[in-house]
């Protein structure tokens, strides 16, 4: 029996089966190359919108780190809860601050932004157990670790940094030379016409979503904002705080206006990062979730009736 | 639903929520995991290493720029009775120590260290707890000193020894202490700072003398220093790790 040789592609479908199994339509591939597609109708513009192997392994990777970043940069906002402008900390000049303070019989947590406060006892500045409520600007469900370590906090974020960035480098490398990212995510003209984007804003406002298809104005606007901004502004943010980095390569702070307002900026980033996250997982919550899930995990082919 | 059963089920989300916190922190703070996630410190120090230069300045600022408030860290006023008496005496008394693997041990009082080629310059300095602040430090350039000293060839990195104790529960072990390699001992921004915004060290910030390593964050830049030691490694000083925060958890290359 002939054995063909082994080529690289071939040793990567192998090794990337379990991951890439009835991500396309079932093909039969007889020798000599004639393919057999039991549906022709699959191999629609829609399938090529299809998230691919690498895209999904890269969207797993972001996601893992993403949900490590958060809670350890928690962690690390609580040893100096309070944000400034600029280069430096004017310690009386926090744009925004969270504290407690002593009210008499209690103590209270506070949220201040710019003249505003807020009593966020429970929360923000004061929290815990009954009993054991401490100070510490956001709670102990939310950071990583639940107790207060500013070193742990920080081997996590450091750690889980690489991940965000090899994950990012990888889904916009595969994004970019498929043409996917410009394909599945750059709206189309025909989607930029007034009347369409008030349909599309009309149709999220109402959740009557679209059924299938590729991405609507929306949601292209929202990952695109994400992955080509947000990700990318958070990576560079968190470099500039790095005073290694900051002296090799001080454009890192300046594109922000300073240190200080890096800082800030990589917070405000993490906030519209959990509000995009919110959302995505909102709409994937309504929108057949175990399908879309199975598209973006294992890459499962959407069944159709 | 009832209020009682509202009340069960109030309680055992709140219990299965305490669960899920207390694995997750197991998990986080256990010993093997942060051994595997320093794996990355190493991997970041490599990359500052190969991807810049190890010359390369730290910013610095003009005049104008520098704080008003410039926060004092760690310990601002030590209390032991050696640091006390030398501060009673305007550090007259005040010897730097240089030794370990060097060809001659120096020990040097403050018009010596003055007199030696000196360095002026307005830098941020960054705290691992996130804030900045901007001063001008004078001080002794390291590499002089070093060279005066004469370095043996098997010396890796410094150890700077301090006066305070920052936890004095530990024992001999609450001293404060850091430690750089020679790449940063080298660096001509780095200082054995006197002087402060024109004036003499005060004591909340290190008097009478404080390393400036700049391109690392606060911690490394260690205040009330009283002995350099040239060593080839520093496993056996203090817990080992290098540096008080190190010993506490931190990582001793400290660039990010």
């Amino acid at each position: 029996m002939l054995t063909p040789p082994l080529h690289t592609s071939t040793v990567l479908s192998k090794l990337l089966a379990p991951l890439a199994l009835a991500q396309r339509p079932r093909r039969v591939r007889f020798p000599g190359g004639y393919v057999l597609s039991p549906d022709p109708a699959s191999s629609d513009a829609e399938a090529a919108l299809r998230p691919g192997p690498w895209t999904r392994l890269a969207h797993a990777l972001i996601a893992a780190s993403v949900f490590l970043l958060l809670p350890s940069g928690l962690q690390i906002f609580n040893a100096h809860p309070a944000l400034y402008t600029g280069e430096v900390s004017r310690f009386d000049s926090a744009w925004l601050q969270i504290g407690a303070r002593d009210r008499g019989e209690a103590m209270t947590g506070y949220l201040r932004i710019g003249g505003r406060e807020l009593d966020t006892t429970g929360v923000l500045g004061w929290s815990g157990p009954p009993g054991e409520a401490e100070k510490r600007a956001f709670p102990a469900w939310a950071t990583l670790p639940g107790y207060r370590s500013l070193a742990t906090g920080r081997n996590w974020h450091l750690a889980a940094a690489w991940g965000l960035g090899l994950g990012l480098a990888a889904y916009l490398l595969a994004g970019l030379a498929g043409g996917r990212l410009r394909r599945s995510l750059v709206p189309t003209r025909a989607m930029l016409a007034p009347r369409a984007v008030l349909a599309d804003l009309a149709a999220h406002l109402t959740l009557r979503l679209p059924e299938a298809g590729g991405y609507n104005l929306l949601q292209r606007l929202a990952y695109l904002g994400v992955v080509v901004l947000v990700l990318p502004a958070m990576i560079v943010s968190g470099l500039a705080m790095s005073p290694a980095v900051h002296a090799a390569a001080p454009w890192t702070g300046d594109v922000f206006g300073g240190r200080q307002s890096a800082r800030s900026a990589h917070f405000l980033g993490a906030c519209l990062l959990v509000v995009f996250i919110g959302v995505h997982l909102v709409m994937l919550l309504l929108n057949r979730p175990l399908r879309r899930l199975r598209g973006m995990t294992l890459g499962v082919q959407e069944t159709r009736s | 639903m009832t209020p009682s059963r509202r009340t069960w089920l109030r309680g055992l989300a709140a219990a299965g929520a305490a669960a899920l916190v207390s694995a997750c922190d197991r998990i986080a703070g256990d010993k093997a995991v942060r051994t595997g996630l320093r794996g990355a410190e190493r991997l970041n120090q490599g990359l500052h290493r190969v991807l810049f230069d190890r010359r390369t300045l730290a910013r610095e600022y003009p005049d104008s720029a520098i704080s008003p408030d410039f926060r004092a860290n760690g310990s601002i006023n030590p209390a032991d009775p050696d640091y006390r008496a030398l501060a009673a005496g305007g550090f007259a008394d005040y010897r730097l120590v240089v030794d370990g693997l060097v060809e001659r041990p120096l020990s040097l009082d403050l018009a010596a260290l003055r007199a030696l080629p000196a360095r002026s310059q307005v830098t941020r300095h960054d705290c691992v707890e996130g804030w900045s602040a901007i001063a001008r430090w004078t001080g002794a350039r390291l590499a002089p000193v070093l060279s005066q000293a004469g370095l043996r060839p098997e010396a890796r990195f410094l150890v700077f020894h301090c006066f305070d104790t920052l936890d004095p529960d530990a024992g001999e072990d609450g001293r404060y202490y850091e430690s750089i390699d020679l790449v940063d001992a080298l660096h001509p921004q780095t200082l054995l700072a006197y002087e402060m915004n024109g004036s003499p060290l005060g004591i909340a910030h290190g008097a009478p003398v404080r390393l400036r390593v700049e391109r690392q964050l606060g911690y490394k830049h260690a205040k009330y220093v009283r002995r350099i030691e040239a060593v080839a490694g520093f496993s056996h000083i203090s817990r080992g790790k290098g540096g008080f925060w190190e010993d506490r958890g931190y990582e001793w290359y400290a660039g990010i």
